[in-house]
């Protein structure tokens, strides 16, 4: 049996009635990663002699009846940014290359509990700051749709392992749209989660108030089994959420009658949004209103502001967060220095690429004295602000329907020549992590040139299960999510 | 606002990296355009609205006091570029 084009929960249903083993599904994966990696540059490491070892294991924890989640013995694909023990965890960066995790993420506890098996740790951008995962120290990953086009980032490597059958299904994280805009860009499904929802223990901080880890799959119902497995409060993580939602997979029923969904008209007078995008992405809101759902034009004014309090919120957080990487404590420390200030210097300046760079002093200018107000303090006023639009949506609305990203992956080297084109990109996922809400891309339809196109369902806070079954009822009507690249 | 080099220079000190001539060019083009893109948050009002840390109202989470154990001490220092059999090794600090 090929694994190659089933979903998770398919890969899961045949190893426990017996038509495959987890020896086989692992095999075929590690297999399937090592081939495509060739083209796409999707692993960073596969870990193929303790992905068979702990195969071997869950097979028979399967066969005893001890293991038991639908996704027991499903292999997948972990972003480089979340610990994983005796695995190096290098957030595609020279400064973390050789770091090995003393302990699993939570999340990985979670996976393994449920006998889910890592096959190898995915590309990414360096330290998740970018939207096209070209900035990894460890080379550019190409879109299997095109490889001369990127997959979106910053989770650009979990999603192109998705669209290249290399992987069954990737967790990544999404700061400002990383697990959303790579899936939209590649083809699959992408689910962040409410901020709170899933424990980010273990995951290397970009911008903690913002970042949540989720699932990167084949469709709604693969991401919505993963979430029954990570979603839950975790004493480890401080902003974890003591009540999360429950039982995702079991709430799918495809029924969206009556559910109100919103467009926002300011999302299609945006200048940068493309035609073809823009005709897809309305169209998958008529097959939602053919479904039962009421879908209604609303305003979101606030969409002019969002990236720029973004990238205030984002770069003070990181300026914080990676003042940790100092050659001392672990990775990468520099040859060349003189006393210990020296030592931080050399070592950061070599340890870290340009874009991580730029983001920390970004970040250390909008939070550094005279500027602080003006910057930081305004950008947590605004965020209060869009907090609130969004609220007042949400008293009358279930969803958002807007685009993931405004055009479809742009060629590789495009957005390293024109940053600020690339941050503006970001339009319509950034405001989903602003305000801690959950959001899926998922596939509907390709442009001209055969490039998938992903539409955008945003949920009210814990409305997580709203937004998987409107896309589950979306996928039941549509096969653009069953399209392979060539 | 414009971002002059003595700035970008300030704030490379504050972080702890170190730029060449070239580099800080380069970042002074690019922290200009994206400064000055932040600044269109200034059409916005915003007296009297409260800066928010966290959309969702959190507390301290409180836990007893109990005894766990810790982290091996020499899987701890396996990732230290330069470590004795107990510490950490950093130049000379004081002298």
């Amino acid at each position: 049996m090929q694994i190659q084009n089933m979903t998770a929960l398919e890969v899961g249903a045949a190893i426990r009635n017996g038509s495959l083993t987890v020896t086989e599904a692992v095999t075929q994966a590690l297999d399937a990663a090592e081939s495509s990696n060739a083209r796409t540059n999707a692993y960073i490491t596969i870990c193929r002699e303790k992905a068979l070892a702990q195969a071997e294991q869950v097979g028979q924890q399967i066969a005893n009846g001890s293991l038991t989640s639908p996704l027991a013995g499903v292999p997948i694909a972990i972003k480089d940014n979340i610990c994983t023990k005796g695995v190096r965890t290098t957030c595609a960066s020279r400064i973390l290359e050789n770091f090995e995790p003393v302990y699993d993420a939570t999340v990985m506890q979670k996976l393994q509990a449920a006998g889910m098996i890592a096959i190898g740790k995915v590309n990414m951008d360096e330290f998740a700051m970018g939207s096209t995962s070209e900035t990894s120290y460890f080379g550019a990953t190409r879109n299997p749709w095109d490889l001369e086009k990127v997959p979106g980032g910053s989770s650009g490597g979990a999603a192109a392992a998705v669209a290249d059958r290399s992987a069954v299904i990737a967790l990544g994280s999404d700061t400002g749209g990383s697990i959303r805009q790579p899936a939209s860009y590649c083809g699959v499904t992408g689910f962040k989660p409410t901020y709170g929802t899933v424990s980010r223990s273990g995951l290397v901080a970009y911008a903690s108030s913002l970042d949540q880890i989720g699932p990167i799959g084949k469709d709604a119902a693969d991401c919505a089994a993963i979430m029954d497995i990570i979603a839950g409060s975790d004493p480890m993580d401080a902003t974890s959420l003591a009540e999360t939602p429950t039982e995702f997979l079991a709430g799918l029923t495809g029924d969206v009658k009556g559910l109100r969904i919103g467009i926002p008209s300011e999302c299609y007078a945006n200048a940068g949004l493309d035609a073809e995008v823009a005709a897809k992405t309305k169209a998958a809101a008529d097959t939602l209103a053919e479904a039962g759902a009421i879908v209604e034009e609303i305003s979101l004014p606030f969409l002019d502001y969002v990236i720029p309090a973004y990238y205030i919120i984002a770069t003070a957080e990181a300026s914080s967060n990676l003042s940790r990487f100092d050659g001392v404590k672990y990775g990468f420390r520099s040859n060349s220095y003189t006393g210990l200030t020296d030592l931080y210097r050399a070592t950061r300046s070599e340890g870290f690429g340009k874009e991580v760079k730029k983001r920390i002093l970004l970040g250390t200018f909008v939070l550094s004295s005279g500027y602080y107000d003006a910057y930081y303090r305004k950008a947590l006023k605004v965020k209060a602000l869009i907090k609130q639009k969004f609220d007042e949506v949400f008293s009358q609305y279930d969803l958002i329907l807007c685009p993931t990203a405004p055009t479809t992956a742009p060629a590789i080297g495009q957005s390293l020549a024109n940053p600020m084109a690339m941050y503006l990109s970001d339009i319509f996922t950034v405001s989903v992590n602003i305000a801690g809400l959950p959001g899926i891309s998922i596939p509907c339809g390709f442009d001209a040139a055969g490039m998938p196109i992903g539409v955008q369902l945003i949920g009210k806070p814990l409305g997580d299960k709203t937004v998987l079954q409107a896309a589950y009822a979306y996928q039941q009507r549509t096969d653009y999510h069953k399209q392979e690249a060539k | 606002m414009e971002i002059k080099k003595e700035l970008v220079s300030y704030v490379a000190d504050l972080s702890r990296i170190r730029l060449d001539e070239t580099e800080v060019a380069e970042m002074q083009a690019q922290m200009s355009e994206i400064v000055g893109y932040m600044d269109i948050l200034n059409q916005l009002d915003t007296d009297g609205i409260e800066p928010m840390s966290h959309i969702f109202s959190i507390a301290n989470v409180l836990r007893d006091d109990v005894v766990q154990p810790s982290y091996p001490r020499a899987d701890i220092l396996r990732n230290a570029p330069e470590h004795t059999d107990e510490a950490f090794v950093v130049p000379k600090t004081v002298e």
